[in-house]
């Protein structure tokens, strides 16, 4: 992911509305492009956005805030993401959930002190058949339970720590 | 091009609740049922917007379908389409909905400034709602006080979204945006902002369109209260053209009836000191305007200047802000000459209480205005040419309808009487100021008349170019014969054009960017649709139907004034000779009655 200070919005924008278009109508890829990039879309991109696409800033953060994946404030390096919806929920989400709050030490919608983890509830992912499922990044994790939650977290902690 | 487009607009056959119907192809179904006077209730529509189907309120059934429809959203397309609009099926659906709408509007009505004039509230009644179904969910807002001009109470929204529409369609501000989902959905601004920060021009579309009291203007009432009863301040109000053709329907005239000489004797006897007549002012603005104007052509076709062509009418304030934010570098268009309401407040601290040997500090200017985007305008630091804030406080029509049932007025009942001298006599050219085109109207009354010394060439005066709805005119009229003074314009096509409504201003300032306007001389912007007539703090509601009998109402009064031309205000001659000594755009004139502009710029500074 790369950082966001310093960046010259103007000039950023411009290359993916040449790459997407200059109508409404790109917005979204835009939006996926610079939240796969920079893992948020900041206040000024938005601007940045609105003004490429000639719509109103308030429409490029409107529509954000309705999409969980996007967001215009930076979250952790991973984003821990357990499904909310009926099948999981079913099969005991809860416990999972508690795991994770405990293991990390935040609610949901939290991050982690050392910038390391964010924790969000998803809506389905279609792993219904294999649930409780979790996404972590782009990263599917299935079958879950308690401890296997807690390991899959280490597994990242180590891997973010040598990162 | 499928079979069902092009027949658009065909007549075909529909049956509605078992009698048959004849319909225009392509209608909605609400459209088809208002025609034949079938009520369906309705909360998100409005004439004024593109249909959404949001708040489904109006769900009626089509052809027996699985699922209930959004009549303000179904266009008709199939000949013999059966149509129900009554049924315990809908009357349930719509019962729900609206129990559902009452569960999260938090809010006391008898508190409400919609109190009596609310959607919601009027469907409570029709749906004989005399409990809740749905507990009310706790308030989760702090009333939003920050703008000088407009009040947001969230708590009171049920997201139907005019506000966001109204600013988006109308206004091509999109100041607001609907955030979040599902029950934590909330109208707002970008960034969560107060609405000072925010970019707003304050043009009040949101809250004239507003089904419920989730947006209203600021007060001013209880300020004005306090200054009528203080024995030790003198209390002067002007009022704006577009008000007299509107105030009636507060109190139950049908839209368009004319009360000028009724609200003058209200506001006597409400306990003014002394009722003045805004259109003095535009009367004034016309004189420096128009001069401007042809000193700018001069500069340009004379000695070659370059000066900014085409000029653009700089009296509102919504327009102003919007030109501010949004096109910061194009403010050089904009004539200097203050508003009307602000040339007469500067006179009013200066002029008038030096003739009357009234303290200024001693004076309360109050202005009665169709707006909220005036209580701005008054508020800019820099309206103090007269030494004091030249405009103390602004009333919209609304606030100043509700003092005078609150005085206990009888208002239909009132005699007539007249505004109080030396401001009260103006023309009828600074009276159609309230409708869009009427600047520019009243502008070429006089500027043609100063070039060629002769009345403009159209019958009655009515140049009936400048007038009516479209979004955007333009015109032109030769100057021919000029006298003397004026031979570099002989012979030249002055070029016009006439916006109203920002959306329509957007499309004027991006064709002036790109050049297209570059043959264009006078521009004349109103903020809202209709111009003032329209305006944010108008009574409410206002449609096109309603805005275009407003209209018919100035221009009738105008064409019954004795004086029609701005130059032939007895009073502005008057001011001219004995005080505004060295004419209009002169020193005077412009240390009192001309201002600067702030280019802000929409890139936020939070």
């Amino acid at each position: 992911m790369k950082a966001t200070a310093g960046v010259d919005w103007c000039e950023v924008v411009d290359a993916l509305a040449e790459k997407h278009d200059r109508k409404p109508h790109a917005l979204m890829g835009i939006l996926q492009d610079l939240q796969m990039e920079y893992g948020h879309v900041c206040p000024d991109a938005q601007i940045e956005v609105a003004l490429a696409l000639g719509i109103s800033p308030t429409h490029v953060s409107d529509v954000i805030s309705f999409y969980h994946f996007l967001c215009s404030e930076p979250k952790g390096q991973y984003v821990v993401w357990l499904c909310q919806t009926i099948s999981c929920d079913m099969a005991d989400k809860d416990q999972i959930a508690k795991a994770l709050s405990d293991e990390l030490g935040i609610s949901f919608g939290e991050t982690t002190g050392d910038g390391l983890f964010t924790l969000e509830y998803t809506n389905c992912m279609g792993m219904c058949d294999q649930a409780p499922a979790m996404l972590v990044n782009d990263e599917v994790h299935v079958s879950l339970t308690p401890d296997s939650a807690r390991e899959i977290i280490a597994g990242y902690r180590r891997e973010g720590g040598l990162g | 091009m499928n079979e069902q487009v092009r027949e658009i607009g065909t007549q075909i056959k529909v049956t509605i609740n078992g009698e048959e119907y004849t319909a225009r192809r392509g209608s909605t179904v609400l459209e088809i049922c208002e025609d034949n006077g079938i009520p369906i209730p309705t909360l998100c529509a409005h004439d004024d917007l593109k249909p959404a189907g949001i708040c489904r309120i109006c769900v009626v059934d089509i052809n027996g379908g699985w699922n209930l429809e959004t009549a303000c959203t179904w266009e008709v397309h199939d000949p013999d389409t059966v149509i129900t609009t009554h049924s315990p099926r809908i009357r349930r659906a719509r019962r729900a909905i609206l129990e559902l709408l009452l569960a999260e509007h938090c809010g006391e009505c008898y508190t409400c400034i919609r109190g009596g004039n609310c959607e919601l509230e009027d469907l409570a009644e029709i749906y004989g709602v005399r409990d809740l179904r749905f507990e009310r969910e706790d308030p989760r807002f702090e009333p939003d006080t920050s703008s000088v001009s407009i009040y947001r109470d969230m708590d009171k929204c049920i997201q139907c979204r005019r506000c966001v529409r109204a600013c988006d369609e109308l206004q091509a501000v999109g100041a607001l945006g609907v955030f979040g989902r599902g029950p934590e959905s909330r109208v707002d601004t970008f960034e969560g902002m107060s609405f000072d920060e925010a970019v707003c021009t304050n043009c009040g579309q949101c809250v004239a369109h507003c089904p419920t009291g989730a947006l209203q203007e600021i007060d001013h009432t209880r300020a004005v209260w306090a200054a009528i009863e203080d024995p030790e301040k003198h209390v002067v109000v002007q009022t704006a053209p577009a008000i007299r053709a509107a105030i009636g329907e507060e109190f139950g005239l049908p839209p368009g009836t004319s009360v000028t000489g009724r609200m003058t004797t209200a506001l006597r006897d409400l306990g003014f000191d002394r009722v003045f007549d805004t259109n003095f002012a535009a009367d004034l603005t016309i004189l420096e305007e128009g001069t401007e104007l042809l000193l700018r052509l001069q500069a340009a076709l004379v000695e070659g200047k370059d000066v900014k062509l085409p000029q653009i009418t700089s009296c509102s304030p919504g327009w102003i802000k919007y030109i501010e934010l949004f096109y910061p570098d194009l403010v050089d268009h904009l004539s200097t000459c203050k508003s009307p309401q602000q040339m007469f407040g500067a006179l009013m601290k200066s002029f008038y209480a030096e003739e009357q040997g009234i303290d200024p500090e001693k004076m309360v200017t109050v202005s009665l205005m169709p707006c909220t985007a005036k209580k701005f305008e008054a508020q800019r630091p820099e309206m103090a040419d007269s030494g004091h804030q030249d405009v103390d406080y602004v009333l919209t029509t609304r606030e100043m309808a509700q003092m005078i049932k609150e005085a206990g007025i009888p208002f239909t009942q009132l005699k007539d009487s007249q505004y109080d001298e030396p401001f009260g006599d103006a023309s009828g050219a600074a009276l159609i100021f309230g409708a869009t085109g009427g600047v520019m109207e009243a502008a070429l009354r006089t500027a043609y008349e100063i070039v060629t010394g002769r009345e403009v060439p159209f019958e009655n005066l009515n140049i009936t170019a400048t007038r009516g709805f479209e979004g955007f005119k333009t015109g032109s009229i030769v100057l021919e014969d000029v006298l003397d003074e004026w031979s570099f314009l002989e012979g030249v096509e002055l070029k016009f054009g006439i916006a109203h409504g920002l959306a329509n201003a957007h499309e004027v300032m991006e064709r002036l960017r790109r050049g297209e306007m570059d043959d264009v001389h006078f521009i004349e912007i109103m903020a809202c649709p209709g111009g003032c007539l329209g305006g944010g703090g108008q009574p409410i509601p206002t449609t096109d139907v309603i805005r275009q009998a407003r209209a018919n109402a100035i221009y009738s009064e105008d064409e019954g004034l004795p004086i029609r031309k701005s130059h032939e205000n007895p009073h502005v001659n008057y001011l001219y000779e004995h005080y505004l000594t060295d004419g209009p755009c002169g020193h005077r004139s412009h240390e009192l009655l001309h201002t600067e502009y702030t280019p802000r710029g929409f890139r936020l500074k939070k």
